[in-house]
Order: structure tokens, then C-alpha cells, then sequence
């Protein structure tokens, strides 16, 4: 093993990979930073590139690219509230709000260190552990991947604060009707398409993120209508804020980023999963860990709220590589496009993959580490010329996102009907908002409704329609006790709360 | 121009459009072989629909048999948007081609498609797979034999799992191993996965007994020791692996191939489908495609014209017939 070890460094800290590295950490920055274009893009874009490249050497680009992506798509959300990837919602619960208050420089610094932190303690789990973290990963059935998606659901509504709880649940709800628009899972025909042809495929996650979160916001700026130039001045006086990060405030954040990248890579190791749930259970964690002024901070711009998802987001992607490299198979759409690619160089990624080819293996391993500290180096400098975008007037902002936003979802689909209906998603978020209805809780639905009801109904099959595999395994048992505790939890704590107060 | 209003703007653009489209058809009408096709993929990019397509017009025009070509993604409805939109525009796309495969098939038997293959020209099946089932490596069933009688002792202990939806292309090989044997098709058990590599991890986990996938797909895994294949449906035992049966061995119409082939619109002159399926043909000799082939791990599958045509209503009619057994309408 230390022999592999020992190839892998070599070829990682070869000058040509190195290189490698930069150029992708470059690419993928920028490609994610236009909404729309997430990281399945990016590397789908450096695939022809990689086919002139050593496999080592093109593993190491598309991993460099992967979080050069994911990192880029962080800066979108918390810039102008676009998270082109669901594994970035969560970040524009806490990042936006810092960004509007004029402390953009420090969101983005919090999310390139935390996203580093991330990463490079997920890269040191997976040196230790992957082999063997390969056959946990198989241990868990449909059963008790509902469970889990149940789970994150119920933590984020328990953990949404007073006067909150009720409206979460309604608007996840509403979350997962609109994830049963499309094609029933199981059986393969239309429902809920009102007769469309367009809507046999479902709403594209893209396009109710984009119309919900970034056109909504778009739009609210211009009914809110305050003076532009006047605007324009404050943001540009305010700058990017300063990046520095106190003491305290590194003290705040410095806990939250262990836990999170934790459990970031173990949830990304479970093929399925992934950095989406990731990052939501991170959140909702940190909150149902804070207490008092903390935890009303979170969702207005609390720097440890910013920094769980970014975290996890990061660990889940470095954790989704377990899977793909030990066991073959690949864990989200991202590290499925690379096992294509590996695959088309003759690799044969599985159990004997770093016996056989441990030069592929360990340099991959080690190049994502190398690839976290190129992120860190090459995106700190480039903070305050990218955070300037806020000082734009919005005038010319509110159009460029708006074109950016529709542009962005048509050019994945190449269909019109998405357009339209972007637009009266668009509205109809805005009416929600007004509203004082939550959109987070309906994307996190919408999301995670998919894959729930893909799992339910898989359960359903195996278990014979009986409802017992909720309890017929103990891992699925023990996830729903929890999901049982977290539910009763507002409860509680409304009571603990009567309790001070009187 | 700048200066001109949208709506004149529109106008004269759609004009343009116009005036070029029928320089299309009229070329069309003569029967002058068109030196470029336009690629329908009814899906988004990066599926494998896409790389058939792109692959062969790539191969194409760089073996030049022909100048150029190009590829519009048309996805929605689960390809059914781009096949109404080639059957609407049907005259002017005499020099388009739309790649398809089994779904084509199982959509219009289901009625999720308003139209069925016979609406479109078919030109020719290019690639092909076929189908596998396959067990853990260290499952106690040793071969075909003994996971059908495993089945016909306990249905619900031996659940069948699969990459696509009920009714589609893996449930319908498991139905065809399980006949061929002499099993209960109304006992089995399918469990759909969304995608092969997720139905791999079903058999890993244990909560599916047996897998049904692509033949292309199980080698693999069976080369990286996750898989042991039990059966095949191709008409004879696959040369990478002589000891395991053809279900064909067992009973007859157990034979299915997952192909991938082009359709022109309909109506297309005859001359024309001939013209562009001679084209596939002689691409299929070229060292590009061969690259790309071994690279995708494709199997070539050459079906021209009438003889695609035959395959497919032999297909459809195997589908509707397994389908039915199954209890689909």
C-alpha cells in the first residue's frame, strides 16, 4: 500500500500534473460560475480534452475541474442567489443575506476556506478509509435510503425556527408534489402532465432553481425599486467587505467545518446520496445544534450556517469518489460521467483497482488534496474583483441575470416550453414570497422528492407492499427513530422555551 | 437592420429561414443526395443517444462520405417531442435523421406515444446489446437452471432487478429468461432502478437476488469481479464467455437485442433512406468508428431498410406480446 502511496505522490507532484490541476481547478471556476453550467457540465466539456491525456493525468483534470465547479457554483449563490447545482441551495441560505449585507468578500472567503477544509479532511478520510468504507456503502438498501431523504426533510422543518415549522412543512410538501410531475418511477407512464408531451420528463430541478431563487430575485429587486445609482454607490463603497476572518468568528465556524466535513464524506460515500443531502443535513444540524442568538442568525446570514453546507458540499463530492473508485460504481451524475471516462481508457475502476493500477489510484487520492490547495491560492486573490459584480448597476444586473438564468436552462434542454415555464414559476415564487412562504423547504422537497419516492416504491416491492421494511432492518429502524425524535423536537423546545420565559 | 423592430426583425429572420428551407426541399425533390444530415437526438446531451448520434456523424464526416453535419438536441416527452416535430416538418427533413431505440418501441405499445416507428422511415440499426442476467459472485445459484427453480420454489425470495421502468427493456429480458424456463411470469418480482450502475448496487446490497442488464454493461462488471452471468439472450453463447447459455438454448423468442438505429422523417424518398443507410454501412468499415466502437464498448448491429423494418415489427411484436403476459394492457 505505501508503495502505491508513494507512485500516486509522484505522479500527482509531477510538473505536467500539477499543471493539470491548475488549469482544472481554473476551468471548472469559471464554467460554475455561470448558472446554469454545474459540474456535470464542466467535465462532460473536458472529456475530448482528457481523450489526449495519460488516464492519470486526465483523472486528475476532471477531478480539478469537479471542484473547481462546485466551488464556482457556491460563488453564484451567494452572489446573486443562482445556485446552478442543488448541492449550492443550501449556501444561499446564509451566503446571500451576508453578500446583500455588504460583507460579499467575507462569504466568499468562508466558502473557499470551508470548502478547502472540507475537501482536504475528506481526502485524508478517504486515504484512510476507503477500501474499507466500500463495503459499509453496500450495507444500505432502498429502505433505508428513504429513511435518510425522510429524515433530512423532517430536520430541516423541525429545525426552521418559531412560526416557521408549519409553513416548511407545507411549502416541502409542495416540494415533493411538484417532484411527482413526469413519469412514474416504477411504471413508466405519464402522470400529472395534464396531457403535455413537455412535462413527461418532469420540471427540471435547473429550472425551478433557477426560476425560484434567481429570476424571483431578480424581479422583487425591481418591485422593490429603490434608487439604483444610490444603491449602486452603497455596495460600491461597501466593496467586497473585508475578507479577514476574527478571531471569534474562526472560533464560531472552526467546530462547525469538522462536523460537517464528517459527515459530508460519510454521506457522500453512500451511492445515491450525495452532496445535495449533504449540505441540507449539515445545516439543519449546525441550527439544531445552536442556541439562542445563533440560531436566530441562521438563515439571515450566519457565518457558521454559510460554512456547514459549503463544508459538507465539498466532503460529500471527495466521499462520492469512494464508491467510484473501490467499488465501480459511481455515486452521483458527476462521478458517473468520470467512470465513463475511466473506463473508456480501459480502467476498470472496482476492488482491485488500486492493486492494479495504483498509479491511477493514489494520484487521483492525492490530486484532490493538491487540487483543495490550488482552489484556496488561485480564488482568495480573485475574491474582490469577482464580489465587484454587486456594485453593477442593477439595471444592467437584473437583465444579465435574468438572460443568464433562462439562457442557462435552455441550453440544457433546448426546449421552449421551459422558458414559459420558467417564467410562471418565476411568478409564482414571487407570489409565495409576498406571501412570507419559504421557497428553500420546496426546492429541498423537489429535490430529495425523487429520489424518495424511487426508494419508497423499490421498498414497497421488495417488502411486498407491506409496510414492515420500516422496521424490519435495524439500520432502517434506527433512522426513523431519529427522524421520530427530530419531528417531536419543536415540540420540546417550545416548551423549554414557555419555561425560561416564565 | 440594428435599428429595425422586433417584430420586422422576426420577420425578415423567419424570411431567411424560409427561403433556406426551401432551397432544402427542392434539392430534396430532385433527389440530389444531400452532402450534409442534420442528427435529431430526442434526448439532452450527454445520454447515449447522443453520443450514437454524434459519435457516427463525427465518424462521418471526418472518413469523408460526407461534408458536414450537425446535431440538434430536442429533448421532452421522453423523445416523443422530437419524433411529432420530425413527423409535423416531415417535408422539409429530407436530410435529417433521428436516432432512436427499444424505447421507441415499448412507448408506442404503452400509448405514451401518440405515433408509433411505422410513422417514420426506418434507415438502419447501427449498434446493439444484448441482454444478461447475472447474479453476485458469490451467490449459491451456480446457473440459469438453478435460479429458475429458485424462483418457481419461492417468487418472492427471488426478486429480479433492473436499469429501466416496469414493462421496459430489462423487465421484459428477466420475463424472457423466466418463460424460457418455464416459470410463472405473473410471480415475478421486478424492482426498478433508475439507471444499471444503481441496479448493481440493489444486487450488492443483497435486496435484489438476481440482476437483468445490458451484456456490454455485465461484462464489465463482471471483469472487475462484482458480477457472475448466468444467461444471454443473443442467438448464440457470447465468444467472450463459452460457457454461459443463450436463453434461445431453453426456449424459443428468447432472443433480444437492445439496438440503436436511425429514422428518417416520413415519406422520405426511398432513394434517399437507401443513400443514407449504404452511408452507415460503409462508415461501419472505417478505423474511426472502430475506435469509437471499442471505446463505447458498442457491438456493430447492421440492419438496413426493409430488414430493420422486419426486426422491428418482430421486436414490437415480442414486447407486446411478453408485455401482455406481464398484465400491462
Amino acid at each position: 500500500m505505501w508503495q502505491g502511496i508513494e507512485t500516486g505522490l509522484v505522479t500527482a507532484f509531477s510538473i505536467s500534473n500539477l499543471a493539470v490541476v491548475v488549469v482544472g481547478c481554473f476551468a471548472g471556476t469559471v464554467i460554475g460560475m455561470l448558472p446554469g453550467l454545474g459540474p456535470i457540465s464542466a467535465i462532460a466539456l473536458m472529456i475530448p480534452i482528457s481523450y489526449g491525456l495519460d488516464p492519470a493525468a486526465a483523472m486528475i483534470l476532471m477531478a480539478g475541474v469537479y471542484y473547481g465547479a462546485i466551488f464556482g457554483g457556491s460563488t453564484s449563490s451567494i452572489l446573486i442567489n443562482a445556485p446552478g447545482v442543488a448541492g449550492t441551495v443550501a449556501t444561499t441560505f446564509d451566503g446571500y443575506p451576508l453578500a446583500r449585507r455588504g460583507q460579499a468578500g467575507k462569504a466568499l472567503a468562508i466558502a473557499a476556506y470551508a470548502s478547502f477544509s472540507g475537501g482536504t479532511l475528506a481526502a485524508l478520510l478517504l486515504l484512510l478509509a476507503a477500501p474499507a468504507l466500500a463495503r459499509v456503502s453496500l450495507s444500505f438498501q432502498s429502505a433505508d435510503y428513504f429513511a435518510l431523504m425522510l429524515f433530512g426533510l423532517v430536520a430541516v422543518c423541525a429545525f426552521a425556527g418559531r412560526g416557521q415549522v408549519v409553513k416548511s412543512l407545507l411549502m416541502t410538501v409542495f416540494g415533493l408534489m411538484l417532484a411527482t410531475v413526469g413519469t412514474d418511477p416504477t411504471a413508466g407512464v405519464p402522470r400529472f402532465t395534464f396531457g403535455q408531451l413537455d412535462l413527461i420528463d418532469g420540471i427540471s430541478f435547473l429550472l425551478l432553481a433557477m426560476a425560484s431563487f434567481a429570476v424571483s430575485e431578480a424581479l422583487m429587486t425591481v418591485l422593490n425599486n429603490e434608487d439604483s445609482a444610490r444603491q449602486a454607490a452603497k455596495a460600491a463603497a461597501a466593496g467586497a467587505g473585508s475578507l479577514a476572518l476574527s478571531k471569534k468568528e474562526v472560533a464560531e465556524i472552526a467546530p462547525a467545518v469538522g462536523r460537517s466535513s464528517v459527515l459530508g464524506f460519510f454521506v457522500g460515500v453512500l451511492p445515491g446520496a450525495g452532496g445535495t443531502i449533504a449540505s441540507f443535513l449539515a445545516w439543519g444540524m449546525e441550527r439544531g445544534l445552536a442556541r439562542g442568538a445563533a440560531r436566530a442568525a441562521f438563515g439571515k446570514g450566519s457565518l457558521r450556517g454559510l460554512a456547514a453546507p459549503e463544508t459538507a458540499n465539498n466532503a460529500a463530492s471527495t466521499g462520492s469518489f469512494v464508491p467510484l473508485l473501490t467499488l465501480g460504481i459511481p455515486g452521483s451524475g458527476t462521478t458517473a460521467v468520470m467512470l465513463g471516462a475511466l473506463l473508456s481508457f480501459g480502467i476498470q475502476p472496482g476492488p482491485r483497482l488500486y492493486i492494479e493500477e495504483p498509479a491511477v489510484f493514489w494520484s487521483v487520492i492525492i490530486s484532490m488534496y493538491v487540487g483543495n490547495i490550488v482552489l484556496l491560492i488561485l480564488n482568495l486573490p480573485l475574491i474582490p474583483y469577482i464580489a465587484r459584480l454587486l456594485a453593477v448597476r442593477k439595471e444592467i444586473l437584473v437583465p444579465l441575470i435574468l438572460f443568464f438564468s433562462l439562457i442557462g436552462v435552455y441550453l440544457v434542454s433546448f426546449n421552449v416550453f421551459d422558458l414559459w415555464l420558467m417564467v410562471l414559476v418565476g411568478v409564482a415564487a414571487i407570489g409565495l414570497r409576498l406571501l412570507g412562504l419559504p421557497l428553500a423547504p420546496m426546492i429541498l422537497g423537489f429535490i430529495l422528492g425523487d429520489i424518495m419516492e424511487d426508494n419508497l416504491r423499490r421498498a414497497l416491492i421488495i417488502s411486498n407492499g407491506s409496510p414492515a421494511f420500516l422496521w424490519a432492518r435495524p439500520s432502517t429502524l434506527f433512522i426513523i427513530v431519529a427522524t421520530a425524535l427530530v419531528a417531536l423536537f419543536p415540540l420540546f423546545n417550545r416548551r423549554a422555551q414557555a419555561g425560561e420565559g416564565g | 437592420m440594428a435599428r429595425c423592430r422586433r417584430g420586422q426583425c422576426a420577420a425578415a429572420l423567419l424570411l431567411a429561414w424560409l427561403l433556406a428551407l426551401g432551397g432544402v426541399a427542392v434539392a430534396a425533390a430532385a433527389v440530389v443526395k444531400p452532402a450534409r444530415i442534420h442528427f435529431i437526438i430526442p434526448g439532452g446531451a450527454g445520454g447515449g443517444w447522443d453520443r450514437t448520434a454524434r459519435t457516427a456523424g463525427d465518424v462521418l464526416v471526418k472518413g469523408g462520405l460526407l461534408q458536414s453535419a450537425s446535431f440538434e438536441n430536442l429533448s421532452g416527452g421522453g423523445g416523443g417531442k422530437a419524433i411529432g416535430y420530425l413527423i409535423k416538418t416531415a417535408e422539409r427533413q429530407h436530410a435529417t435523421l433521428l436516432v432512436n431505440s427499444v424505447p421507441i418501441l415499448v412507448r408506442s405499445i404503452s400509448g405514451i406515444f401518440p405515433f408509433s416507428h411505422r410513422d417514420l422511415t426506418p434507415v438502419a440499426a447501427i449498434i446493439g446489446d444484448y441482454g444478461a442476467i447475472a447474479v453476485r459472485p458469490d451467490s449459491s445459484l451456480q446457473s440459469i437452471e438453478q435460479l429458475i427453480a429458485a424462483f418457481k420454489r419461492d417468487p418472492l425470495q427471488l426478486r429480479i432487478g433492473g436499469g429501466s421502468v416496469r414493462g421496459d427493456l430489462d423487465h421484459i429480458v428477466a420475463a424472457m429468461a423466466i418463460r424460457a424456463l418455464g416459470g410463472d411470469l405473473q410471480q415475478l418480482v421486478y424492482v426498478p432502478y433508475d439507471s444499471g450502475g444503481k441496479a448493481v448496487v440493489g444486487l450488492l446490497t443483497g435486496e435484489i437476488q438476481a440482476l437483468s442488464t445490458g451484456f456490454g454493461e455485465a461484462l464489465e462488471q463482471m471483469r472487475a469481479g462484482q458480477l457472475r452471468i448466468l444467461a444471454v439472450t443473443a442467438p448464440q453463447r457470447p465468444p467472450q464467455l463459452p460457457a454461459v447459455p443463450a436463453l434461445s438454448e431453453y426456449g424459443s423468442g428468447a432472443e433480444f437485442a437492445n439496438w440503436r438505429g436511425f429514422f428518417g422523417p416520413p415519406g422520405l424518398p426511398a432513394e434517399l433512406a437507401d443513400h443514407y443507410a449504404a452511408l452507415l454501412q460503409e462508415m461501419q468499415a472505417l478505423p474511426a468508428w472502430e475506435e469509437a466502437r471499442e471505446r463505447n464498448g458498442w457491438v456493430n448491429f447492421y440492419r438496413p431498410r426493409a430488414q430493420f423494418a422486419d426486426f422491428l415489427a418482430a421486436q414490437e411484436a415480442v414486447i407486446s406480446a411478453l408485455r401482455r403476459d406481464l398484465g400491462f394492457r
